[in-house]
C-alpha cells in the first residue's frame, strides 16, 4: 500500500515537471489577486467610484429623460464600463513591480500562461462586479427597465467583459514598465477594443428597446471576437514573461 | 561599393522612375471617367496605397511572430520599418480620401465602415508608434511592439466586420455608386495596378531606408554600452540607473 502512494506521488511529480499544468495555478493566481483585493478592496472602490462619476457625469450631455435614454444609454454604459476597465486593468501587473513579486511569480513551477490568464479572470470578476454596482444606478438615473431582460443583459456584459479584459490584461503586462503607461495603456487598448463596444453597445440597445429584441448578432459577434482575443492572447502569452 | 548597396541604388532609381512614369500614365494615359472627371484620378493613388498599405501592416505582423519565435533584433527593426512606412501611407490614404469625397459626396468624411476602419487601424499603428518612444528597455519594448502589432492586425478584420454590421442597420445615402470598383475599365485597371506596383517599390525604398536608420541606431547603442563599460570610462558618463524598472 505504501509502496503504491509512493509509485502514485511520483508519476504526479514528474507530470508537474514533464509539463506546468496549467488549472491550479491559474486558479492559484486567480485566488491570490482576489485575497490581494480583499485585504484593500482600493481597486474595486475606486473603480465603481470613478465609473458611477462618469454615468452622473453624462448626464449633462444630453436631456436624461426616458427616450433619449433608450437611444443614448447603452452606448453612456459601455463607455463607463470600457474606461473603468481600463482603469483598472493598470494597477494588475504594477502591483507585482513594487516588492519585484513577478519574479517570485515566473519562478513558481506554473505555466507562464497561467499567471496571465489567473489575472484575467481575477480582473473580468472585479470589472463584473463594478458593473453590477452600476447598472441598477444606471437604470435609476437613466429610468430604462432592465427587468425583463436580466438575463440577456448579462450575457451581453458577460461577454463584452471577456472581451475588455483579456487584451487588456495582455497589454497591461508589457506596459507596466512604459513611461507614461497610465495614457499608453488605453491609448493602446481602446482602438483594439472597438468591435467590442460596438457589439455590446448595439445589442445592450436592442435589449433595451421597446420591445425587446434578442441581440442574436450583436452576441455572435461579442462571442467571435473574444474567442479571436483568447487565442491570440493564450499564444502571446508565453513569449512575454520569458526574460 | 559592396553588391548589395549597388542593388538597391538600383531599386531606388527604379522607384523614382516608376513614381513618375505613373504620375505621367494617371494623368495621360488614364480615361476620363464619365461622371468624376479629373478628380477621379486621386482614385489610382488612394488605393493604390491602400494596398501598400496593408501589405506592410502584415509585414508588421510577421516582423512580430518571427521576433518572438527567434528574438533577434534585426525582426523588431524590420517590425518598426514597416510600422511607419505603412502609417505613411495610411495617412496618404486618409488624405487623399476626403480630397476626393469633397466634391463627389459633397462632404470631407463620412463614417462609413471603410473609412472608420481605417481611421481605427492608423489609430493603432500611431499607438505602436508612440510605445517606440515610451518603452527604454530595448527587449521589452520589441516583444511588446510584437505583440502588438500582431493583436492588432488580428483585430482589423473584426473592427471592419463589426462597423460593417453596424453600420448596415443605419445606410448612408451616399453609399450608393460610391466606389468605381466593380465596373473598372480596362486601362484604369492597368493604370491602377501599375500605380500599386510603383507605390510597392517606393514601399520597399522607404521601409529599408528606415531599417538601415534603426539598425545604426542600435549599433550605436550597443557600441555606447562597451564604451562605458571599459574599466577607465568616468563615472558621469554612466546612465543614471534607477532601483528598477
Amino acid at each position: 500500500m505504501a509502496a503504491q502512494t509512493q509509485t502514485v506521488r511520483e508519476q504526479s511529480v514528474t507530470s508537474v515537471e514533464a509539463a506546468p499544468s496549467l488549472w491550479p495555478g491559474l486558479w492559484a493566481i486567480f485566488v491570490k489577486e482576489v485575497r490581494t483585493e480583499l485585504r484593500t478592496r482600493e481597486l474595486l472602490v475606486t473603480t465603481a467610484v470613478f465609473a458611477l462619476t462618469v454615468v452622473f457625469m453624462f448626464s449633462f450631455s444630453f436631456d436624461p429623460a426616458s427616450e433619449e435614454s433608450r437611444h443614448i444609454g447603452p452606448g453612456l454604459l459601455w463607455i463607463a464600463f470600457l474606461f473603468a476597465g481600463t482603469l483598472m486593468l493598470e494597477p494588475a501587473f504594477l502591483r507585482e513591480q513594487s516588492n519585484d513579486t513577478l519574479a517570485a511569480l515566473r519562478l513558481a513551477p506554473i505555466a507562464p500562461s497561467a499567471i496571465l490568464l489567473g489575472k484575467t479572470l481575477a480582473n473580468f470578476l472585479f470589472l463584473s462586479i463594478t458593473e453590477a454596482l452600476l447598472i441598477p444606478v444606471f437604470v435609476v438615473f437613466y429610468n430604462v427597465s432592465v427587468v425583463s431582460v436580466i438575463p440577456g443583459l448579462a450575457l451581453v456584459c458577460l461577454l463584452g467583459t471577456l472581451g475588455i479584459v483579456i487584451p487588456g490584461t495582455l497589454f497591461s503586462a508589457v506596459t507596466a514598465h512604459a513611461r507614461m503607461r497610465e495614457m499608453l495603456l488605453p491609448l493602446l487598448l481602446l482602438p483594439v477594443l472597438t468591435p467590442i463596444l460596438i457589439a455590446a453597445t448595439e445589442a445592450t440597445a436592442s435589449l433595451l428597446s421597446d420591445p425587446p429584441e434578442w441581440p442574436s448578432m450583436g452576441l455572435k459577434l461579442l462571442a467571435g471576437a473574444d474567442i479571436i482575443f483568447l487565442t491570440a492572447a493564450y499564444f502571446l502569452f508565453d513569449s512575454l514573461l520569458e526574460e | 561599393m559592396s553588391p548589395n548597396r549597388i542593388l538597391w541604388l538600383v531599386v531606388k532609381l527604379v522607384a523614382a522612375l516608376w513614381m513618375a512614369a505613373a504620375g505621367y500614365v494617371i494623368f495621360f494615359i488614364a480615361p476620363d471617367e464619365s461622371t468624376m472627371h479629373a478628380i477621379q484620378r486621386i482614385f489610382y493613388i488612394h488605393v493604390s496605397s491602400a494596398w501598400t498599405a496593408g501589405v506592410g501592416f502584415f509585414c508588421v505582423a510577421v516582423a512580430g511572430v518571427l521576433y518572438l519565435i527567434k528574438r533577434e533584433p534585426r525582426y523588431d527593426w524590420a517590425g518598426i520599418a514597416a510600422a511607419e512606412t505603412s502609417l505613411a501611407f495610411t495617412t496618404v490614404v486618409l488624405v487623399t480620401g476626403p480630397i476626393w469625397a469633397k466634391p463627389i459626396w459633397g462632404i470631407w468624411w463620412t463614417w462609413d465602415p471603410r473609412l472608420t476602419s481605417t481611421f481605427v487601424t492608423w489609430l493603432m499603428y500611431v499607438a505602436y508608434l508612440l510605445i517606440r518612444t515610451l518603452v527604454d528597455d530595448k527587449q521589452r519594448r520589441a516583444v511588446l511592439c510584437a505583440v502588438y502589432g500582431i493583436f492588432a492586425f488580428v483585430d482589423v478584420p473584426l473592427v471592419f466586420m463589426t462597423i460593417r454590421w453596424w453600420r448596415g442597420q443605419h445606410p448612408s445615402p451616399v453609399l450608393a455608386g460610391a466606389q468605381p470598383g466593380s465596373g473598372l475599365d480596362p486601362t484604369m485597371k492597368g493604370v491602377l495596378f501599375f500605380t500599386w506596383g510603383a507605390t510597392l517599390v517606393l514601399f520597399a525604398v522607404l521601409m529599408r531606408a528606415r531599417f538601415r536608420l534603426e539598425a545604426i541606431r542600435g549599433e550605436t547603442e550597443e557600441l555606447r554600452q562597451q564604451v562605458e563599460d571599459l574599466p577607465g570610462a568616468p563615472a558621469s558618463s554612466r546612465p543614471l540607473v534607477g532601483s528598477h524598472g
